[in-house]
């Protein structure tokens, strides 16, 4: 699980720029599903036959990052951001291109103070290029880039730059491993420009048009020093969506999850996320509605290189994907349309 | 070339009937057939040499403009905005209130009435349109409450290749969309423009257009926002388009990241037939592009627009050279665009 959780995290790819990310995961289950098609805006999807009901399992391959917007004559570059990037962890962080190219981001110091958070628009990206024609050999207007920092193990727990959602994917991955019976004809669907607005989450759920969807991602914790208001720590199991900004779970979605998890002795935490959306809202508002779901990985500090995660999360979300997965819904009251 | 009739008509979102009806008496005889969706989008089908392929281009015909909301006492009459209007363009300016576009004025206190030093910037709920009526009753033979408006501004040639008028954004787009209409020569595939309506609310004649006509590519064309105006050296460190540049091509803007290879077909189309082209801000405005591509299983959109200074207010400068070299582009592209998908 670690070695996938690394793999999949270290990777490239901002909203829009999937590709990297997309190779790995469909090489990593290409033997393990029936057939795997990418769609228009991007998103892989993946299918596992079985005769019963489609039940869905997304999770966004796209991350943070930033999108070139000017290069001056000296070779600065300036850029926006690419969903939500906060100018108070961006001072100082490293960042990558596509093509792999790295770079440092700086400010204007002289008309900052040194107390205050500067906005993005007062900061720019040194590739150590010296001109603008320098910087052109690699770098151009529209190019994005993401935020870089490597993977550690401290043990119980794991800190890297996109565990949002790179974590998820391995977790739903690993989940498509394990998985030793198909009652459910099930969809693994590996999403792209969730950063930016549920895009290709709206997409691929009209594509497959289940009778169930559950998105996985990571969520944030109330058990850090003066953190948000939020019943969900790192380390007391995976969280179980009641709300968020763009979704509220119905209750036959969330009572049939609750179950599944009881059943199989997995402990789930209760997430009401104050702010912030998942492709799971976009699901839901698909087609004539479809019944849609969450599962979130308690994670700290979210939209920073440093996001940190306990494995046993990690574990027991692979263990409910897995549960969720060979529960027959049909006999749960899913996919029975009129 | 439509525009001159397109800008001087009024028209805000949810009241694009006299667009409409000039688009389709003017287009109905070059297509094959017109449309009326129940949204109001006016759509315009025109076979291609083959039946295989499908290609949306989109302009929509709502302007920024008002609606009235209430009518004083004293023949005063209130009104909130439709669509994104800053309102210090506002104060003493002249408006055409509903279908019959009763002349009015938006009020404003001469410096003489004036506290020295007074800066503040006005508010919208306290402005008022004036149309000289001295009681309510007065008003209200001529202006209801719902009435839309619109700013009162007729087009003109300030000279050979500059061109002066209101709602450029996006009749620009309605005119590009006819001429092209207009045209002889036959693609290889289908075409189906449509005049889309509440873009400028929230892009929602657009949210249905996907699901309906099913196209394999899209191109929206848009007025979109000149920022070339007299700046300090190190003002603003963004690309911007610039009049006389060319076609503005979006790469991001806050509704779509646009999809590379359409912006790669695109630029080589350009490049190849020698058409100048400049490239927008990202992650700047949000256009129908944002929500059709997100419908059915993903519709590759694209947006070309002709720049255009000073939009959303009374008054917009465009040059023609702009709107001529945009329809070359767009002509040249869209072939160009349907291979790099398929």
């Amino acid at each position: 699980m670690r070695e996938l959780a690394e793999k999949f995290t270290q990777a490239f790819g901002p909203s829009g720029n999937e590709k990297e990310i997309r190779d790995i995961i469909k090489k990593e289950i290409k033997n393990y599903v029936d057939e795997i098609y990418v769609d228009n805006l991007g998103s892989l999807i993946a299918h596992k036959k079985g005769k019963g009901k489609k039940l869905l399992f997304a999770a966004h391959m796209d991350e943070i990052g930033i999108i070139v917007t000017h290069i001056d004559e000296k070779g600065f570059i300036r850029f926006a951001p690419v969903g939500g990037v906060y100018p108070i962890i961006s001072l100082g962080q490293r960042i990558q291109f596509g093509n792999g190219q790295k770079g440092v981001i700086g400010v204007e110091f002289k008309d900052i103070p040194r107390d205050k958070i500067p906005p993005l628009s007062k900061m720019f990206i040194d590739i150590g290029a010296s001109s603008k024609k320098d910087v052109e050999k690699t770098v151009n207007i529209g190019d994005m880039a993401c935020f870089t920092r490597e993977f550690v193990d401290l043990g119980k727990k794991w800190v890297s730059k996109a565990m949002d959602d790179r974590l998820c994917c391995a977790a739903i991955v690993k989940a498509i491993k394990n998985i030793k019976k198909t009652v459910n004809d099930l969809y693994f669907v590996f999403t792209v420009q969730e950063e930016v607005g549920l895009r290709g989450g709206k997409t691929s759920t009209y594509s497959v048009d289940p009778d169930l969807a559950i998105a996985v991602d990571v969520t944030g914790t109330g058990d850090t020093p003066k953190g948000f208001t939020m019943a969900v720590a790192l380390g007391e199991g995976p969280a179980l969506k009641i709300m968020d900004y763009s979704i509220v779970v119905t209750e036959k979605v969330k009572t049939f999850m609750k179950k599944v998890a009881d059943k199989n002795k997995i402990p789930v935490q209760m997430e009401i996320l104050q702010f912030g959306g998942t492709d799971a809202g976009a699901m839901q508002m698909t087609k004539g509605g479809i019944s849609s779901g969450c599962i979130s990985i308690p994670t700290r500090y979210i939209h920073t290189p440093g996001e940190t995660v306990d494995k046993d999360d990690v574990e027991k979300t692979v263990k409910w994907i897995v549960s969720l997965s060979e529960t027959d819904i049909s006999k749960e009251g899913f996919g029975n349309k009129k | 070339m439509y525009l001159e009739k397109l800008s001087n008509l009024t028209g805000v979102a949810g009241y694009e009937h006299k667009i409409r009806k000039y688009i389709k008496d003017n287009i109905e005889k070059y297509v094959d057939s017109v449309e009326v969706d129940p949204m109001g989008n006016l759509l315009c089908y025109k076979k291609g040499k083959s039946r295989k392929n499908k290609v949306l281009i989109a302009a929509h015909m709502d302007e920024v403009g008002f609606i009235i909301t209430q009518i004083g006492k004293e023949g005063f009459i209130s009104f909130t905005t439709s669509g994104g209007i800053d309102p210090r363009v506002l104060p003493a300016k002249r408006v055409v209130i509903g279908n019959n576009e009763i002349p009015g004025v938006i009020h404003w206190k001469p410096p003489h009435l004036t506290k020295k030093k007074d800066s503040s910037i006005p508010v919208i709920s306290n402005l008022i349109i004036d149309i000289g009526a001295d009681s309510d009753k007065e008003a209200e033979k001529k202006v209801s409450i719902g009435d839309f408006a619109t700013f009162d501004s007729k087009f003109s040639i300030l000279d050979k290749n500059i061109m002066k008028g209101k709602a450029f954004d996006d009749r620009i787009g309605c005119s590009l969309l006819m001429d092209f209409l207009k045209e002889k020569s036959k693609f290889s595939f289908d075409i189906i423009a449509a005049f889309t309506v509440q873009e400028e609310i929230g892009l929602r004649g657009a949210a249905v257009l996907g699901e309906k006509t099913n196209p394999d590519i899209c191109l929206v064309v848009e007025g979109t926002a000149a920022a070339d105006f007299p700046r300090k050296e190190d003002e603003d460190i963004s690309i911007f388009p610039t009049l006389g540049k060319g076609p503005v091509i979006t790469i991001t803007d806050k509704s779509i990241i646009v999809d590379r290879r359409l912006i790669d077909a695109i630029v080589s189309s350009a490049k190849r037939n020698k058409i100048k082209y400049q490239f927008k801000q990202p992650n700047i405005g949000g256009t129908d592009a944002g929500r059709i591509h997100k419908s059915r299983t993903g519709i590759p959109s694209a947006i070309i627009s002709v720049p255009a200074r000073y939009i959303h207010s009374p008054i917009s400068i465009s040059y023609l050279s702009d709107y001529k070299e945009s329809f070359k582009l767009i002509k040249a592209s869209l072939t160009d665009m349907l291979k790099a998908v398929h």
